[in-house]
């Protein structure tokens, strides 16, 4: 309606106090990091992964355990001043073992959420930027692989898997998850292709490559960035069920998944066997994507809290 | 209430506030008009002015949250508590609304003649199902489409956009209403069929005996059709009275302003426009005082701390004028034509040399699109000829303009000319070399020399990027250092008006007129000797527009450019080119200097196009004669034998029996007639038409 065209949106200049007013031109990056500077949730979220990652790698100096000790004396003992996190049937230290696990699942989501998504950016806009036989041959290529159950692919490839290390794991999980996301890039790239700035660009004799790095990137960056951050509870997941399963982090590896796997039979009876790593895990990805936000609302201007 | 109101609408002290997080927006605020029956009052405003609020404020169309204060009296009741039941009742038999937008307005799965019979049954329940579709074809008649009874069974898909806005107003009219509210019913619409569709208009008005009220940007539509007009700015009615008043003795300074910054088809390219500095108020927090203030060039203390009420012009209660200083200026002590400084032209010393030489020529140039069906096995089942054949070319330091319908191919000629590619026929030739003959390095450094600025200034910078990187990006393609490039992108900001040290701020910070700055600047940064200018200034407000369009011609002055200049507004390309090509379905029916094809246009199109722009100026717009184009715009799909244009040629009826033959059996070829190049066989009797339509 015609109506909505009336209403004045607030100016967005003059509602922008931290508009930066140097002479000097800024470059983008440190205004991006300016901004980002400016929001209170990427501070909490920052701090809160902060504090999880520095836990991971300095968590077990205090403690007297290592993951792979079993205490005899204290078989399946609830929280003591001994076993903060108290141990599991055969005496293992479960503070030990959470730490241990979180860093495995940990180093696996933040690698394969954002190796997802910059797959699946770089994959989508090319389809989408390209056009022609490109476009179809990757569209082809993502139909067959989302019609592909990529569990039983996983139980299938589980025997090559267990013979290299977990490392492989990460490319495995990436491997399988950037499809729906390339296709929604994809699609969003060939509404910016017509776009006059990206026509602009072109105009200007600038190469496909850079007009895709430099354009059509950024403009679904928003998108991206959700996708790595889901990506990285995701990946946490998928991990999780390999594992439960067996097809994952194999012994004597621990993953939280492996912990939650073991764990969940007895979280009525003994929860601080699932509780503590199921509380790291919630912990872990509301962190990641309060940071994601953040970061989203400081790279597009237009969105969130610019905007009102 | 305590007075009757002897008027068919009256609007008192209209107010309408929108609450939002951010504090609330007043939209309109203490507006005041009437209309009598039978009037044509038209309410002219830029975007934001309240306009298209306040009339729907009238229809009771507002959204729940929206908060409205004041009265309005429809023959002399008041419509605001009334209850959705009686509204529904009264809206269409009493007041019916045209939207601007004919697509969004109609439901789409529903047939044009069950729309209307379904308004008609609203209203008499008494009606048989038969009757009412008798009387959608016969107002389908009125209306003025060709085949009703066929056409009764079409869906708005099927409609062409002016045939839209006819059905619209065809239901407008169903239960003959006693007020119908036009609110910009012409703006997405083309000039031809814009003068189409305000015929119709006036046609329904007259059958009715309704009263309309036409809410507008243009003040020319106004013009020619209105009794009396109001001027909306900033939520308020800042001046008021009939036409002849308003347009021939304005008192508001935004008003003399407004009419002075138009380019007018009539008077454009002899004076330089009058820019109107600014940008209008944020309604969300206006300063006290006149919300014109902080643009009017005559404003004085008083004026920043009362608003001033609209207060009569020598006891006339119908012509009134919100300005502090309404009796200097309608009494002469402030002469209304010096009120804004005219800007100076370009000084000579600082003017560029051009060499007069061919910077750009294009010869027969052809893009035909194919259409395919099917999805697997494509099969081809005609071509869109959206390139017939083009030619012409541009001297260095000049401007073409180049000038069509929406559809007539204007816009695929030049993205044709911008992708410096192989055409599918015919011949591209830049600086006297042939594009299709050029390596991919040439390629690109020729790029360096041919700009593009696009219409939408918003669509065209990436919102992602600092206006420093989009200015500098032409630069990084010719791998200019990073020391250059930011003190090119500065030297450039310069030159269009930008304050540098606003480089790195990104485009949504900036207003329309800035962000088109922007895209200028960033077409200049390369020091280009040709600029493709798409439409540089329709999607900007009136007066914003002027400000833009006098930065091209001192540009072109001072760097001694050459413009290719693509617009649909008439009035703007007479003000900016020195020599003119009309566009229509792929073809330039004819082209030639800028005078003589506005003075002594030789096509019949050329003519039509003219006289269905309105000019600003009411005395003008009554006595001039208006060729009012029969029907839409063919497809291109279409394969017309002969001359495309006669399906439409007003000339062409007028021709005997050969004179028709040759029309339809032989394609005109461009030929000279008095100093433009015509493609039409019966010039020579162009004014045949003249004599035609001063017959009544």
């Amino acid at each position: 309606m015609s109506m909505l065209d009336e209403i004045p949106v607030a100016d967005p200049a003059a509602g922008n106090p931290e508009v930066i007013q140097s002479p000097k031109p800024v470059s983008r990056f440190r205004l991006v990091l300016s901004r980002l500077r400016s929001t209170p949730r990427f501070w909490v979220g920052i701090i809160g992964l902060g504090t999880i990652v520095l836990w991971a790698i300095f968590g077990l100096a205090p403690n007297a355990w290592n993951a792979s000790d079993l205490d005899t004396f204290n078989m399946g003992s609830s929280p003591t001043a001994l076993h903060w996190f108290g141990t599991s049937d055969i005496g293992e230290d479960i503070y030990a073992q959470t730490i241990v696990g979180l860093r495995k699942s940990l180093i696996i989501g933040l690698l394969v959420g954002p190796l997802a998504a910059i797959i699946a950016g770089v994959v989508g806009a090319v389809a989408g930027y390209v056009g022609g036989w490109w476009d179809k041959a990757i569209v082809w290529v993502i139909d067959l692989l989302l019609v592909l159950p990529s569990l039983f692919l996983f139980i299938l490839l589980s025997p090559i898997f267990k013979s290299l290390s977990w490392v492989a794991l990460i490319f495995l999980l990436a491997g399988f998850g950037w499809m729906i996301m390339a296709r929604v890039i994809r699609a969003q790239t060939k509404s910016l292709r017509e776009r006059d700035f990206i026509k602009a660009a072109r105009f200007m004799g600038v190469d496909t490559w850079t007009i895709i790095r430099r354009h059509v990137l950024p403009n679904v960056s928003s998108l991206l960035i959700i996708d790595a951050t889901l990506g990285v509870g995701g990946a946490i997941l998928s991990e999780t069920t390999l594992s439960f399963f067996g097809f994952g982090i194999q012994a004597p590896d621990v993953s939280l998944g492996t912990l939650l796997a073991s764990g969940q039979s007895a979280a009525a009876t003994r929860p601080w066997l699932f509780v503590f790593p199921a509380a790291i895990l919630v912990f872990t990805v509301l962190s990641a994507s309060l940071v994601g936000d953040a970061l989203r609302d400081a790279v597009d201007p237009t969105s969130g809290v610019n905007r009102e | 209430m305590n007075s009757q109101s002897n008027h068919l609408l009256e609007v008192r002290d209209l107010s309408v506030t929108f609450p939002q997080p951010g504090g609330s927006v007043t939209a309109v605020r203490g507006v005041n008009y009437h209309v009598d029956k039978g009037e044509f009052l038209g309410i002219v405003g830029e975007s934001g002015s309240g306009k298209s609020v306040s009339s729907l404020a009238v229809m009771g169309l507002l959204p729940s949250s929206a908060q409205i204060s004041g009265d309005i009296l429809f023959e002399g009741r008041s419509l605001l508590g009334r209850s959705d039941r009686e509204l529904s009742k009264l809206r269409g038999e009493g007041i019916s609304i045209i939207f601007q937008d004919p697509l969004s307005a109609l439901t789409p799965v529903y047939t044009i003649g069950a729309q209307i019979a379904e308004a008609l049954q609203l209203h008499d329940r008494a009606l048989s199902k038969l009757a009412a579709n008798a009387r959608a074809v016969e107002l389908l008649k009125i209306v003025g489409i060709p085949n009703p009874e066929r056409r009764a069974q079409s869906f708005p898909h099927e409609f062409s956009g002016g045939m839209r806005q006819r059905a619209m107003i065809a239901i407008a009219i169903a239960n003959n209403p006693r007020l119908i509210i036009a609110d910009e019913p012409t703006t997405a619409l083309d000039v031809t069929i814009q003068a189409q569709i305000l015929e119709v208009l006036q046609k329904a008005k007259d059958l009715t005996g309704a009263a309309v009220v036409l809410i507008t940007h243009d003040l020319g539509v106004v013009a020619g059709n209105a009794d009396r007009i109001a001027v909306m700015y900033a939520g308020r009615i800042v001046e008021t009275g009939t036409v002849d008043q308003v347009f021939h003795a304005p008192t508001m300074p935004y008003t003399i302003g407004l009419l002075r910054s138009m380019p007018n088809l009539a008077t454009a390219g002899h004076t330089r426009l009058v820019p109107l500095e600014g940008r209008p108020p944020q309604l969300s927090n206006l300063a006290p005082g006149c919300p014109f203030a902080p643009r009017c060039p005559v404003a004085i203390d008083a004026c920043r701390t009362t608003e001033p009420p609209l207060t009569s012009i020598d006891g006339n209660p119908l012509n009134a004028s919100a300005c502090l200083r309404v009796e200097e200026i309608s009494g002469g002590a402030l002469n209304r034509a010096a009120l804004y400084p005219v800007p100076a032209p370009i000084a000579l010393e600082e003017r560029a040399e051009v060499a007069p030489k061919t910077v750009l020529a294009v010869d027969q140039l052809v893009r035909h699109f194919p259409l395919t069906k099917g999805s697997v096995f494509k099969h081809s089942i005609g071509k869109v000829r959206a390139v017939d054949g083009v030619s012409f070319d541009i001297k260095s330091g000049q401007t073409l303009g180049l000038v069509g319908e929406s559809g007539c191919g204007k816009s695929t000629t030049i993205m044709e000319i911008l992708e410096l590619a192989k055409p599918q026929s015919g011949q591209v030739t830049v600086n006297g070399r042939d594009v299709s003959t050029m390596s991919a390095k040439e390629r690109r450094t020729l790029r360096q020399d041919i700009q593009v600025v696009f219409q939408d200034p918003m669509a065209s910078l990436d919102p992602r990027l600092p206006i420093q990187d989009i200015i500098a990006e032409p630069l990084t393609v010719h791998a200019v250092p990073a020391r250059e490039r930011s003190r090119r992108v500065r030297d450039v900001m310069e030159l269009v008006g930008l304050d540098p040290s606003m480089a790195s701020r990104y485009p949504h910070e900036f207003s329309g007129g800035q962000r088109q700055r922007i895209g200028i600047a960033r077409a200049l940064v390369t020091d280009p000797k040709i600029v493709v200018l798409d439409e540089p200034v329709s999607a900007l407000d009136v007066s914003i527009q002027a400000g833009v369009i006098n930065l091209l011609e001192d540009l072109q002055e001072k760097l001694g450019l050459s413009y290719l200049f693509v617009a649909h507004d008439l009035a703007v390309v007479r003000q900016i080119a020195d020599n003119v090509a009309v566009m229509y379905l792929g073809r330039i029916v004819e082209s030639g200097p800028s005078s003589e094809i506005f003075d002594h246009p030789q096509h019949p199109y050329t003519r039509a196009l003219l006289s269905a722009v309105p000019v600003p100026d009411p005395t003008l717009e009554r006595s001039r004669q208006r060729i009012i184009l029969q029907g839409e715009l063919p497809s291109p799909t279409e394969d017309i034998a002969g001359c495309n244009f006669r399906t439409r040629c007003p000339l062409y009826q007028l021709m005997d029996q050969d004179g028709q033959e040759q029309c339809r059996t032989l394609d005109p070829a461009r030929r000279q007639v008095q100093g433009s190049s015509v493609a039409c066989h019966h010039s020579e009797h162009i004014d045949l038409m003249t004599l035609a339509t001063s017959q009544p």
